[in-house]
């Protein structure tokens, strides 16, 4: 008796799932949730799950499904989770990649099975250029265009000479190649570190020392840029050589970075204090939802993937099967993105400006990351004109 | 010249760093013949324990000293629940069971700590750079894991060498059978050498953590250099362990620090910078495999004496 009354229950739910379904936004989330980096897919879903309260978790009058996927930082993993998603969920867009190398492995079964992809954070050149493709949109940026803004930056500052360091993977070559096509003064050094797993960079270090650059330049995401900023000021260079940096100081590493961190700039597309009103709102209701946190620019960008989707949705009215139409309405970048307003260039990067951000101690003493002055304004990146698209 | 011996008190760090890993490891599989997996799951927790104990008690050395104990307290009490039912098995029983517990271990800390990895910050006396030659400055913190690690060194070597104990623990690598034929409490033999392994293993990962940071998973790379190590170095030989270890770290370190530059004469500038990497983490994979084909043993096998 038993038995068939759950065979009757669970017949009942078989039978509804995909009825249900079929009246539902599908978007798969992929990204990481497992392993040392796992604290930056956190962040991303949180941003992604406020976006989804703020928008009263529907999008064109139907609710959202969101399926979040593991990638483990690792290329073949994130390709399996993607085909996954493409081809047994069936979803509609898939959202996340915070890795270059992840992105690129997983791009083909997107874009072969016309589901629109969102990169929320990975930019690498490729995707740009060769490698545009309709059903890809970014709401981060091309890899190059925030170190090129660093580049600027340290022009203004009169810096001379520069030592690069960075990951060898995807997105390290192109920030490393980023700051090169900016800078105008003579590169001493470059060193690529063993990615992800090299987490001593005493060597570099040494070799920085002796190059007597003007100012080191690095890249390291995650933890790993505690460990460079940990090493760095134990070996001394911080009254030597002043370092500047592209997504090595966010407010995930800060806590970790403390005291080491202060006073050394990045740039950035999106700082907390950004005075418009989508990003106020956003800031205090995600430290509100999420006690003891602070949302970063990995966030920033999720939520805002959020906002492109729903605008496509609605444009659509909840149809997805019109795939043309959401793809002109994305086009048109017609939400208010938490950075302020942006256009995509035709290869769906962001056309948009660049901060420079410093680690301060605000009104309460906490070290918090603070705008202080706009780099670079519209900003392209530099491989739009390898992209075959119209 | 003042790069090179930078370059060579780094791999001399790096090298020593992975000996304090690897003697625990060479300990535990040359004398019980136990493969513990788990051993970079002890490296990290000595790493956890330090950040916590140093923020709790608010002094440095007090707060390792006591994460020193606390590790070595868990490798007792993780050989006396868990793998002292297993010595009598097939190798692969222990992979496998050594395996969990690496899991066990990551989600454990990642309940009790969080997932977002701890800092442990260094006191200011550490943080200064000092002039070991003239012009030639170096971290006080990578100096002070030198000294601890050769003083450590040095200890091994007096107490397997000179004292009942060692003698117990060399005797137990030769040939297990015999020892216990001969009435020692090999229980208790085996249950303090995890014990010691543990503490090697917690100090190597507390002193690794303010260079690096407390981690999740953060015993894991650096396992593999320790199995490496000791397979050079022969199982069961600290000496051979002590050797190899500072071979590999030199390597490691010499090889990223000037085979760009050597490449870069060769080829172009970018081809260079991009097999640079890649080949100086192979080269110590080349070492090993070399050895394993001249000397299968290792250079110092430990019952070969």
């Amino acid at each position: 008796m038993r038995t068939a009354f759950w065979l009757v229950g669970a017949t009942a739910l078989a039978l509804a799932t995909p009825a249900m379904a079929a009246d539902s936004i599908k978007i798969g989330f992929v990204s990481t949730f497992s392993g040392p980096t796992a604290v930056i897919g956190n962040d991303m879903r949180n941003s992604f799950e406020l976006a989804l309260d703020h928008l009263g978790r529907k999008m064109g009058g139907k609710p959202v499904e969101v399926i979040y996927e593991d990638d483990g930082q690792k290329p073949d993993v994130g390709k399996q989770k993607t085909e996954k998603l493409v081809q047994s969920d069936k979803v509609d867009f898939i959202v996340g990649y915070i890795w270059s190398n992840v992105l690129l492995a997983s791009l083909k079964s997107a874009v072969d099975s016309q589901t629109f992809l969102i990169s929320a954070n990975a930019g690498p050149s490729q995707l740009a250029g060769e490698l545009c493709s309709p059903y890809v949109f970014s709401t981060s940026w091309q890899n190059d265009q925030t170190p090129e803004a660093m580049g600027l930056y340290m022009n203004q500052k009169g810096i001379k000479s520069v030592f690069l360091i960075g990951p060898n993977y995807a997105a390290g070559k192109d920030m490393l190649a980023g700051v090169k096509s900016t800078f105008k003064g003579q590169v001493v050094g470059e060193e690529y570190t063993v990615w992800p797993s090299q987490l001593d960079f005493s060597a570099e270090l040494s070799k920085a020392r002796a190059s007597k650059a003007d100012a080191i330049f690095v890249f390291y995401p995650g933890a790993a840029g505690v460990q460079f900023l940990n090493q760095y000021v134990q070996a001394g260079l911080k009254q030597q050589i002043p370092l500047y940096t592209a997504f090595t100081i966010d407010e995930l590493s800060l806590p970790l970075q403390k005291e080491n961190a202060l006073g050394i700039p990045g740039a950035q597309e999106w700082v907390n204090d950004l005075p418009n009103e989508e990003n106020k709102r956003f800031v205090a209701d995600y430290r509100k939802k999420y006690p003891g946190l602070r949302p970063t620019f990995y966030g920033a960008q999720s939520y805002d993937a959020a906002h492109l989707i729903n605008s496509a949705v609605v444009a659509v009215k909840g149809d997805s099967s019109k795939k043309d139409a959401m793809k002109a309405e994305m086009e048109k970048a017609n939400f208010k993105s938490v950075r302020g307003p942006f256009k995509y260039g035709k290869n769906h990067i962001p056309i948009q400006s660049f901060y420079l951000q410093d680690v301060v101690k605000d009104a309460n003493g906490e070290l918090s990351l603070k705008t202080v002055a706009t780099i670079v304004e519209n900003s392209q990146d530099r491989f739009h004109d390898k992209c075959p698209m119209k | 010249m003042l790069l090179v011996v930078e370059q060579f008190l780094n791999g001399l760090q790096f090298g020593l760093l992975l000996f304090l890993l690897a003697a625990g490891l060479t300990l535990v599989f040359g004398i019980m013949d136990f493969v513990n997996l788990a051993h970079g799951s002890l490296y990290m927790m000595g790493a956890y324990f330090a950040a916590t104990f140093v923020a709790w008690t608010g002094n440095f050395v007090l707060g390792i000293i006591l994460a020193l104990g606390a590790t070595l307290l868990l490798g007792i009490a993780l050989e006396f629940v868990a793998l002292r039912h297993l010595y009598g098995r097939d190798h692969l029983d222990h992979v496998l069971a050594t395996f969990g517990l690496i899991l066990f271990f990551n989600d454990a800390v990642r309940l009790i700590w969080g997932p977002a990895g701890l800092a442990l910050p260094l006191p200011a006396w550490l943080t200064v750079p000092i002039a070991i030659l003239p012009g030639i400055y170096y971290p006080a913190y990578r100096l002070a894991i030198i000294v601890v690690a050769l003083v450590v060194a040095l200890m091994l070597y007096v107490v397997v060498m000179r004292t009942r104990l060692g003698m117990l623990i060399r005797a137990g690598a030769s040939n297990r059978e015999m020892i216990g034929a001969l009435g020692i409490n090999i229980k208790l033999l085996y249950t303090l050498v995890f014990g010691l392994g543990a503490a090697l293993a917690g100090l190597a990962g507390l002193m690794q953590a303010p260079i690096l940071t407390v981690q999740i998973g953060m015993g894991e790379n650096i396992l593999i250099l320790a199995f490496v190590i000791i397979v050079i170095g022969g199982i069961g030989s600290i000496r051979g362990a002590f050797l190899a270890a500072i071979f590999v770290g030199m390597i490691d370190t010499l090889g990223r620090a000037f085979l760009p530059d050597l490449l870069r004469q060769m080829l172009s500038s970018t081809a260079a910078s991009t097999a640079a990497p890649a080949l100086s983490s192979m080269l110590i994979y080349l070492l090993m495999a070399i050895v394993l084909v001249l000397r299968p043993e290792g250079l110092f096998p430990a019952n070969r004496r």
